[in-house]
């Protein structure tokens, strides 16, 4: 792997930037792997990253159907924060939280992480008794986090309109000064690059047809590109979960449902953090380049269509117009769609399955980009030794037959 | 953007009067207390997903707000037909794709789509 650094950078220069390496191989499936990833968005390739790096597993594949980081992963508004209620959840997205930290180091390539804090704000005191609640909890567990009153929001943000007159009046908000932001892509291409180095086959233009299973154990997949067999398959297929597993014959508690999001024209540096609102339901924060970065909730009907309804966009702009008047005229340049798996407990599954060796990470729902590294990292672990990660654990589907739910619609709140 | 037919207003009317209320013909266990565990969380959580024709139970919720049924197509989004509670879906998925492969005549095609309750995307 050719090393990314500054004065590769000029050296570059030199060559008039020509000469660069391709960032990573278009191998030819083999026969047989150890481990097999069925999807090649952030979390698979970062499974696929920390499989080789950290458990010595290289000989894996990647099998995308599309190409890598084209789904979810590339429709996100890049949000990362971890200031979620409970102790499992809180462990698992504060996990991914230290890994971002050290992320672009770690994989030589700058995923633009940007630590400009996270503000949930409330707006009325039932808001405001779940917000002192949350970052009660999150302290309790090691995760920064302060509540703000208005005053302390106006000054952290001085172009919201906290004042009295507003419709729905911020009365304080909680603040978590590590989350922020980061490049989406760059997250994909990233791990991408730094699992091919490691030996990762990525198969893109490979779909998934099928799983070869014999005696309660998966042995392999049928793909467009032939059959390729390999003992451990991790399924990480997001809004297309429920798909793969019916093709196993697994059931899942997921409903896919489009999620859209949407960007304004450049314009120039006013807003430097990330605002949320549950209550207004929307959420915003203003990229690099000067779009706006602008979602709010999932059309509620099912879909796979990767678009969604007028009126979810329209809602989602009057939230935003009515927390930031001074955007009203700021007009939008793009609008786009995912297929987001929700859980009922919106909480992800990071599971085994009566299949032997067929394991699922899927159901992040409306928030999986911020987990990616976490996700990657745990998912990678319990593949490697057959046996789920502690953090994991508790994230089995089992639950949704015990009983021993993850409710975090609290903090999952607005869909993200 | 849908445009919804209400069978008890009989009139299309807009997506924003209308809410989605999840998988239609899901029936409360007979006996919820005879259930094992596994019986009762698949009856509150697990739903078919599919990717394709879906029977979903959508509420008139600014209109009559009676309850009623509409088969539509996850991936298209098209809306094939509209039917009250208590009636059986006339399209189903092994339908839909018998109608599919018979679409080259055209004829065929024409007549049975005119028999659906039309919920075009505006």
């Amino acid at each position: 792997m050719q090393r990314y650094s500054g004065f590769g950078l000029v050296k570059h220069a030199l060559s008039h930037h020509e000469n660069w390496e391709r960032q990573w191989r278009n191998p030819t499936p083999k026969k047989a792997y150890d481990v097999i990833i069925v999807g090649g968005g952030g979390h698979g390739l970062a499974t696929a990253y920390y499989l080789a790096k950290e458990f010595g597993v290289t000989n894996v594949a990647v099998i995308e159907k599309g190409w890598l980081g084209g789904g979810n992963t590339a429709r996100n508004t890049t949000i990362v924060r971890s200031n979620y209620l409970w102790d499992e959840s809180a462990a698992l997205y504060e996990h991914a939280m230290k890994l971002w930290e050290g992320l672009s180091q770690d994989i030589n390539y700058n995923v633009m992480f940007s630590q400009r804090g996270v503000l949930n704000v409330g707006h009325t005191l039932q808001d405001m008794r779940d917000i002192q609640r949350r970052v009660n909890a999150n302290r309790l567990n090691g995760i920064d986090g302060e509540v703000l009153d208005a005053k302390g929001v106006q000054e952290l943000v001085p172009i919201m309109d906290c004042s009295k007159n507003a419709r729905y009046p911020v009365m304080g908000a909680s603040w978590q000064p590590r989350a922020g932001v980061a490049r989406h892509d760059a997250v994909a291409w990233g791990y991408a690059r730094a699992a091919d180095a490691l030996g990762v086959d990525l198969l893109q233009n490979t779909e998934v047809t099928g799983f070869k299973i014999r005696d309660g154990q998966v042995y392999g997949v049928h793909t467009n590109r032939g059959d390729i067999e390999a003992k451990t398959v991790g399924c990480v297929t997001a809004g297309n979960s429920g798909v793969m597993a019916k093709m196993a014959g697994i059931k899942l508690p997921l409903e896919s449902h489009p999620l859209q999001a949407l960007v304004s024209e450049p314009i120039k540096p006013v807003l430097d953090t990330v605002v949320m609102s549950n209550h207004v339901h929307g959420y915003i924060s203003q990229s690099d380049k000067g779009d706006l970065v602008i979602g709010a909730g999932i059309d509620g009907y099912n879909g796979y269509g990767q678009r969604g309804s007028y009126p979810t966009v329209e809602h989602t702009l009057q939230a935003i117009v009515e927390m930031f008047p001074i955007f009203s005229r700021v007009r939008m340049n793009r609008q786009w769609g995912g297929i987001v798996d929700t859980c009922p407990d919106a909480c992800p599954i990071l599971s085994k399955t009566k299949v032997k060796g067929l394991y699922f990470n899927c159901g992040w729902g409306t928030g999986g980009f911020k987990a990616t590294p976490g996700s990657g990292h745990v998912f990678a672990a319990s593949l490697a030794k057959g046996e789920m990660h502690p953090i994991a654990k508790p994230f089995s589907i089992d639950r949704f037959n015990t009983g021993a739910l993850i409710d975090e619609h609290g903090a999952a709140g607005v869909a993200h | 953007m849908f445009y919804i037919f209400c069978p008890y207003c009989g009139e299309h009317r807009e997506e924003e009067e209308f809410h989605p209320k999840g998988q239609a013909h899901i029936s409360r266990p007979a006996d919820p207390e005879a259930t094992s565990d596994e019986e009762w969380g698949d009856y509150l959580f697990f739903r078919d997903n599919p990717r394709g024709v879906h029977h979903e139970l959508w509420v008139h919720a600014v209109g009559c707000r009676k309850f009623f049924n509409i088969t539509r197509h996850t991936v298209s989004y098209e809306i094939l037909e509209v039917y009250k509670m208590g009636e059986q879906p006339s399209i189903t998925a092994e339908h839909y794709a018998a109608q599919q492969g018979a679409a080259s005549a055209d004829k065929e095609r024409n007549a049975s789509q005119a028999k659906h309750q039309e919920g075009v995307r505006a």
